[in-house]
């Protein structure tokens, strides 16, 4: 087997075992009834958090990527967003069910009135596109700048999953700062290799017009 | 539920000493053996994992407030709650308190009385004889259980103290000791935490000072040795581990307002109506059932406590 043929065929099926194993916990500890005292509360919250976590895993691995100069990370970054998707299903389905007994005029009535329900649900919807559209076929259809621009939806859910953790906390915030942080700077890390390569096409330009 | 006006109460029908006394003769004539029997017939449905090593708690005397709703679990209450001097999680004081040492303890009672002083907590108890009262308890995030409390009615022991005219308020405080409470090494509320009552509120006999749990003394993580219950309003209004009792003039100022006053106020009573700022009243989540139940006002004490607050508005005075 080929180095790629490696990755494809058996790290990333180990990486998606990997990846399944908060939704294992889960299932694990449901069964023994080890949830908690208050089951609803561990998995709600440990849903959203995996969800964060994987929002993290899917923006840090391009900047890994240029970093490292390890180039097959990119074949992980569609699962890892799928995956932080996944999470988030389950969280808003946890919250839709239990919290809200399947009525989504109740669920209206917190996005409209609840800033930490606004920026979460915001986060959430923001998500279904770039999920839809994570497909080959769908890159193909609306080609790879438009796909691109799309997906660059994936900040503001990271900035609207943050915020909704930062304003759901009673009083400790030093864990949705620290997420907050951690997608502020792979967001500038974005940002300065943007301008970096706005730069350096620009040095090229000029240094076309030089020549003529 | 007919409820008798705290004022009702003559010091002669609580003197407290008598019953002591008879509780003495009781466990003295009966032995051992009959004190644990009556340990077991006296509370029913205690069957549930408890401490064993915990101190029993007998006698215990039915008061006509208890809810028959079903009781929580003793794990339930001794696992899951709030009790920052160990930490901001709610797993933290039952992992953390056993630091605490609730033994040997005194409650400093000062300001607008008779009878200030310091008084030895194991004293304090043979004051009062101890009552059972099952309370709903609803705490400001939205959860809430059903527990089994032990202790006197906090209109008891501020009678004894014998307020003067002065005094509108009772401010309570808990320990401030960060050995013992390590979660005071973080600045994370400022510490003693801080609670008060208006009079009136203190003399109500739904008002409770605990000093046990589901016929226990009470464990360390729920406020031992002593603590505040005031079932209609939001727990947080419930101070723990008390070690001094200030009767004043003027309102004070109870930690979470200090913490956060567009959230908490003084009053805390449970209000379907005001919402936190950030999440909902109108619904909570009775701790061991999946789906949100509906909140009652004043926690479902309204007929006994409405009375009180006839003309505020608690829109405003949350």
């Amino acid at each position: 087997m080929t180095h790629t043929q490696i990755m494809r065929r058996v790290v990333k099926p180990v990486a998606f075992l990997v990846a399944l194993q908060p939704a294992g916990w889960l299932l694990y500890n449901a069964f023994w009834g080890d949830l908690g005292v208050n089951p609803v509360e561990t998995i709600t919250n440990h849903t959203g958090i995996w969800c964060l976590r994987f929002i993290g895993i899917t923006l840090a691995l391009t900047p890994l990527r240029w970093i490292t100069g390890f180039n097959p990370l990119a074949l992980f970054r569609r699962m890892a967003g799928l995956f932080a998707f996944f999470y988030g299903t389950l969280h808003f389905m946890t919250y839709f069910v239990l919290d809200h007994s399947l009525q989504f005029g109740g669920v209206w009535e917190d996005v409209v009135k609840r800033p930490y329900i606004t920026a979460g649900f915001t986060a959430f919807v923001l998500m279904i596109p770039l999920a839809i559209t994570s497909t080959q076929g769908w890159i193909r259809r609306m080609g790879g700048k438009k796909w691109n621009l799309l997906h660059r939806l994936v900040y503001l859910t990271a900035a609207g999953g943050a915020l909704h953790y930062f304003w759901k906390v009673k009083l400790d915030t030093t864990s949705p700062i620290y997420y907050a942080a951690v997608f502020g700077v792979l967001l500038a890390a974005r940002l300065w290799q943007a301008a970096s390569k706005r730069q350096a096409a620009s040095a090229v330009a000029a240094a076309r017009v030089a020549k003529a | 539920m007919l409820i008798k006006q705290a004022s009702d109460l003559r010091e002669s029908e609580v003197t407290p000493r008598e019953l002591y006394l008879r509780r003495r003769e009781f466990i003295g004539a009966a032995g051992a053996t009959a004190a644990v029997l009556a340990t077991g017939v006296l509370a029913p449905g205690f069957a549930d994992a408890q401490n064993p090593a915990a101190q029993k708690l007998t006698n215990l005397k039915k008061s006509p407030f208890n809810t028959d709703e079903k009781m929580n679990s003793y794990r339930d209450v001794t696992t899951y709650n709030n009790f920052y001097e160990f930490g901001l999680d709610k797993g933290d004081p039952a992992r953390h308190a056993h630091s605490l040492k609730p033994r040997p303890w005194t409650i400093k009672v000062e300001g607008e009385c008779a009878k200030p002083g310091t008084y030895n907590i194991d004293d304090i108890i043979k004051w009062f004889p101890l009552e059972e009262r099952i309370y709903r308890m609803r705490c400001v995030e939205a959860w809430s259980m059903v527990i089994p409390w032990n202790g006197f009615p906090l209109a008891d022991f501020v009678k004894r103290m014998e307020p003067t005219s002065k005094a509108k308020y009772v401010e309570m405080r808990t320990l401030v000791d960060m050995r013992q409470m390590p979660g005071q090494t973080e600045p994370a509320l400022q510490w003693p935490y801080r609670e008060g009552l208006r009079m009136d509120e203190a003399l109500h006999p739904l008002a409770l000072f605990a000093v046990g749990l589901y016929g226990e003394v009470l464990p360390n993580q729920n406020g031992a040795p002593i603590r505040l219950v005031v079932p209609w309003k939001y727990g947080f209004k419930g101070i723990k581990s008390i070690v001094s009792v200030k009767f004043v003039e003027k309102e004070p100022l109870n930690t979470w307002q200090q913490t956060r006053a567009d959230e908490y106020g003084f009053y805390a009573n449970v209000n379907p109506d005001v919402d936190h700022p950030r999440w909902t009243q109108k619904s909570e989540r009775r701790i061991g059932e999946f789906f949100r139940r509906k909140t009652l006002p004043f926690n479902g004490y309204g007929d006994q406590v409405a009375s009180l607050y006839a003309g505020m508005d608690l829109k405003r005075q949350y």
